[in-house]
Formats: C-alpha cells, structure tokens, sequence
C-alpha cells in the first residue's frame, strides 16, 4: 500500500532516526545484563575463596578445638606424645621461619634492589632472573634434600636450627625478592628524579626516598615469605625437625620439633593414630593461629607504615 | 640589562640510540635573566633542559657531543662530578613531584643528603627556601605534615622552595606550570619574577603568553634545532625567520 509522505514526515523521520533512542536502548540492557552476569561470577569466585578458607578453619577448629588447653600450649608431648602439649614444636616453628626471615629478608631485599635499581638489562639480569624463577618453582623437597646435603652434611651444621632456617630461607627468597622487586618497580621515576636532581647520589636516592616509598610491597612480601616457611614441612624434615626432643632449643645448633613435622609426625607415624586424632587437630589449628598472627602483626606494622608515607 | 654570561652551550648534539634530539645547539644564557624555551613537543627543549644538569646521563644509550660550560668550566667533562654539579643547577619537573615525607623534610632532603647535620642550620634554610618560594605563611603550621596534602600549586611551590634549599646557582624549570590550574599558574610566574634577582632561570614551557610574560630571553627550537634566540620582545613582535613567527601566531606547532 501506498501512502502519500509529505516532505516534513521525511524530514522528521530522518531526525527522529539519528536520535532514536531505542537501538541504543537495547544495547544497553543488553551491556548492563552482560556487566551482571561477570560481575556475580567474580562475586562467586571471591566468595567460593573465602568459603574454602572458612571451611578449613572451620573443621580444624571443631575436631581440635577440645585439644587445645593451657597444658596444650604449655607443656612438652608426655607418653609417647599422646598426651602433654606442643610447646617445643611452637617454638621450634617459631624460631625456624623468624630465622628464615632474618636470614632471606636482607638477602632478599638486596638481590630486589640490584635487580631493580643498578643492573642494566641485558643478559646477566636475564640469567639472574630466570635463576630465581625457577626456583621459585623447584618443589620443597628438593630443597630439603639440598639442605640435608649442603648444610647439614657438607657444612657440618647438622640436623639444626641453622640448617633448618638455612634452607627455608633459600626456600622463600624467590617469593622476596619478586614482591620486593615490584614494589621497588612501583615507586614512580620522579621521585629518583626529584632526588637526584637536588645533588642525592643512586645510594641515597635508595635509601631515602625508593626504599621507604616500597616498604609496604616489601613488607607484603616478608609476610607472604613468613606464612610460607612457617607451614612448610619437607624443607625442615631433612634438616632441622626430629621426632621428639621434650627440651626447648639452647643454641642454634640444637634440633628441634615443629609444628608441621609433629602434625605429620602423629598422622602418620605416632603410636595411636586414631587416639591422638584431637591432638593432630590441635596443633594444625595452632599452626594456622601462629601464622595468621605473625602475618597480622606484619599487617598492622604495615599500615603504620602506610599512614607515615600519606 | 646584564650581559655576563652564566652558561655557554657550544655546538652541542645529543643522541638517543642512533636519533639526533639535539642538532649542534649554540645558545648562551646570560646570568639573572630568565630564559624561555619554546617550540612543539618533541623539538628537544627539554632534552636541552636535562643536558643541563646531566639529567640524560641517567638514560641508557645516549650520547653528547659538544661542550656545555657552567661558568667557564666545561660540565660535560667525564670528570666533572654530577652531584656537585646538581646541587649548583637546580631542577623543577613539569608535574609536581614532592616526596611522601613531610614539609620540612622534603625542603630538607636536599640538605641532608648533601651532608649537612646542623639542625638550627636546616630548620633556618628551610623556612627561608618555603619564603622565598612564598609558601611559608600557607604551610607554616602544619610543616610536619605530609606533602601529598597540599594542592598541586602549593606541592609545586614546595618543589621550588627544596630545590632553592641547596642554593642553586640556576634553576632548571621544565614545564613548572603545565600541570596547575591559573591561579597557581599566576603564583609561580611571580615567583619567577621575583627569583631571577638571585638566580638564572630557564623555564621550559608550552604557554607563548607565559614565555612572553616571564622570560626576558627566549629560544625557538624546533626539530633539534636551535632556530632563533634573542630578548623575548624582539622575538615576539619582529621574529627574524619565517618558522619562529609561524609558530608564535599558532600557525604549527
């Protein structure tokens, strides 16, 4: 059918197409369903995270909850390490992963700082990095079994302490210095400009305005270095943990129990698996306690740290 | 008008890589006067700038030729010693750039890093660096506070005042104002104003009415070159070549 169209129509119409609003309109509810859909699916995502966490902490704490008591914490396993406490292996975690941040963490920082501050690229920073990255990747018992033989055997220092702290060090530096090397990469050019524009040599410059603007990331990665030692079992199985010493460490050399190695210790190994099933328990949820508050002491220096630097 | 020279620049190029930023510069710079640089982005103004303070010297692969002589002595000299020659030429980047530190100790950095230790000494330089950069009475009262509190024209006041605190002899300004909004803009050309009785001024900038306000000699340089140099009236009213004048009525650039 044909319709007569005076030329106004026409020229409505034309105007009325370039601001019709419904394709765009469409599109839009289209985008904003879209947005929802991947939004709630990283909500999931996050959510599904915390779950996991929630739930692992969860089930240690309602299986090993009536383990935990003041004798627990206080006194040395007794008969045959079904009954008594944990204590040396507390302090033995403890000792073992601060000993491997004391020793990884200047090493590590200073690796970070060549890395990032003098080394020009080319092939020796090449060769370096890649060295750090895959061991960054080599499994825990591998570094176990170099530090049975490195430390313990070819150094003498024995089934110890040092060794034990040695090779969680060696363990955690990958971690170290790739955080402290971002974050020391984060600190913006201007600010090494700025200062050696006002007469502050590469040194100064480091020490005075990259170090202290980094020192969260840096921070950050002591944590993330620190909850990783202090879990780790197959490092110190080899090198520093035993069985059963009932006495607290005196010097570096002494062996030690630990929190990890005495969890595997009972399941596995111990005389009554199945009896002392609360006392496993127990003493992972110390271990998860004793991690989480060493990293929220981190965190909270942290943000001290952050609030001097706003 | 003062004729003594503060700096000498002679056929000097400069190269990133194997690209010339810097074609055969000749440009003197007369002491207590207040230097424009201008030309389109890219001409090499601010290369110059940085060739100044050997600034360039911190990126890889480049290489200058020709000499630069800071009152008679040749900066360039491999054996010149960059640190005492940056605390003699001063520098103010385009973006304010204070450090997340406090007032006092940004004014101070480059004091302390210079080796001084006198705490009467620090504490005196720098109120008088904060005045002199006319920051004082704004900051006065919360100058241990950080700096990133202050707004973009006070934090680039604040960079003026740390770097005049380790009396520089010149003051490097690359684009000081490009980043501030009028007003602060208008402060920091008064300071201009009121610096160059005391220091030799070269300021970078993109702005032809802030070159024609506050410099007293100003450069066109374009693609590398120097095109033409000469007092800032001259150049903005009778420009001798065709480029210059081209670019100074908004025809490229």
């Amino acid at each position: 059918m044909l319709r007569s169209i005076d030329p106004a129509t026409i020229e409505n119409s034309q105007t009325a197409f370039d601001s019709t609003p419904a394709p765009r309109f469409y599109l839009q509810r289209r985008r904003r369903i879209m947005e929802k859909i991947v939004f709630s699916a990283f909500r999931t995502a996050a959510v599904v995270n915390a779950l996991a966490l929630a739930i692992v902490v969860y089930f240690m704490a309602a299986n090993g909850w009536k383990a935990i008591s003041w004798t627990f914490l206080t006194q040395p396993p007794t008969n045959s390490m079904t009954q008594g406490g944990i204590l040396p292996c507390i302090v033995g975690t403890l000792c073992l992963s601060l000993g491997a941040m004391i020793l990884a963490f200047p090493i590590g920082i200073a690796s970070a700082i060549y890395m990032s501050e003098y080394a020009r690229p080319g092939r020796l920073l090449r060769i370096i990095r890649l060295g750090i990255n895959n061991l960054a990747g080599v499994p825990s018992v591998v570094f176990g079994l170099f530090g049975l033989g490195f430390f313990v055997v070819y150094l003498r220092f024995g089934v110890s302490i040092l060794s034990g702290a040695l090779t969680l060090g060696a363990m955690t530096l990958p971690v170290i210095i790739s955080a402290t090397e971002e974050s020391l990469r984060s600190v913006p050019d201007t600010y090494r400009e700025a200062s050696l524009a006002l007469g502050a040599n590469k040194l100064q410059t480091i020490c005075r305005v990259v170090l202290p603007s980094a020192m969260p990331g840096i921070l950050t990665s002591a944590i993330l270095g620190l909850s990783r030692t202090a879990g780790e079992t197959a490092p110190i199985m080899f090198t520093a943990a035993v069985f059963y010493v009932p006495q607290l460490p005196s010097s570096i050399f002494d062996e030690i129990m630990a929190l990890p190695y005495h969890i595997y210790v009972l399941a596995t190994a111990g005389t009554e698996i199945e009896a002392t099933r609360h006392l496993q328990y127990g003493t992972a949820l110390v271990l998860v306690a004793l991690v989480l508050g060493l990293n929220l002491s981190a965190i909270l220096y942290r943000s001290r740290v952050r609030k001097r630097l706003r | 008008m003062n004729e003594a020279v503060k700096i000498s620049t002679q056929h000097l190029s400069f190269y990133y890589g194997d690209f010339l930023a810097l074609n055969d510069i000749c440009l003197e710079i007369r002491e207590n006067q207040v230097t424009a640089l201008i030309g389109p982005s890219g001409c090499g103004k601010s290369t110059y700038l940085r060739c100044l303070n050997r600034m360039n010297d911190l990126i890889a692969r480049t290489r200058t030729e020709g000499t630069i002589l800071l009152d008679g002595k040749n900066i360039l000299d491999p054996n010149q010693d960059v640190v005492s020659l940056r605390s003699r030429v001063g520098m103010v980047f385009q973006k304010p750039n204070p450090f997340p530190k406090s007032i006092f100790e940004n004014v101070a950095y480059g004091l302390r890093v210079n080796g001084i230790r006198d705490r009467a000494y620090i504490a005196d330089r720098v109120e008088g660096s904060l005045k002199q950069a006319a920051l004082w009475n704004e900051v006065k009262d919360r100058i241990s506070e950080s700096a990133l509190g202050l707004s973009g024209g006070q934090q680039q006041r604040l960079c003026i005042a740390r770097a005049l605190a380790v009396s520089p002899e010149v003051l490097l300004m690359d684009e000081p104002a490009s980043a501030l909004d009028p007003i602060s803009t208008q402060k920091i050309e008064e300071l201009i104003h009121e610096l160059k009785t005391r220091y030799t001024i070269i300021i970078v900038t993109h702005n032809m009415q802030q070159a024609a306000r506050v410099s007293d000699i100003t450069a066109f340089f374009y693609v590398g070159k120097l095109i033409e140099v000469g007092e800032t009236d001259t150049i903005f009213t009778r420009p001798g070549i065709k480029q210059t004048e081209d670019y100074i009525t908004g025809r490229f650039g």
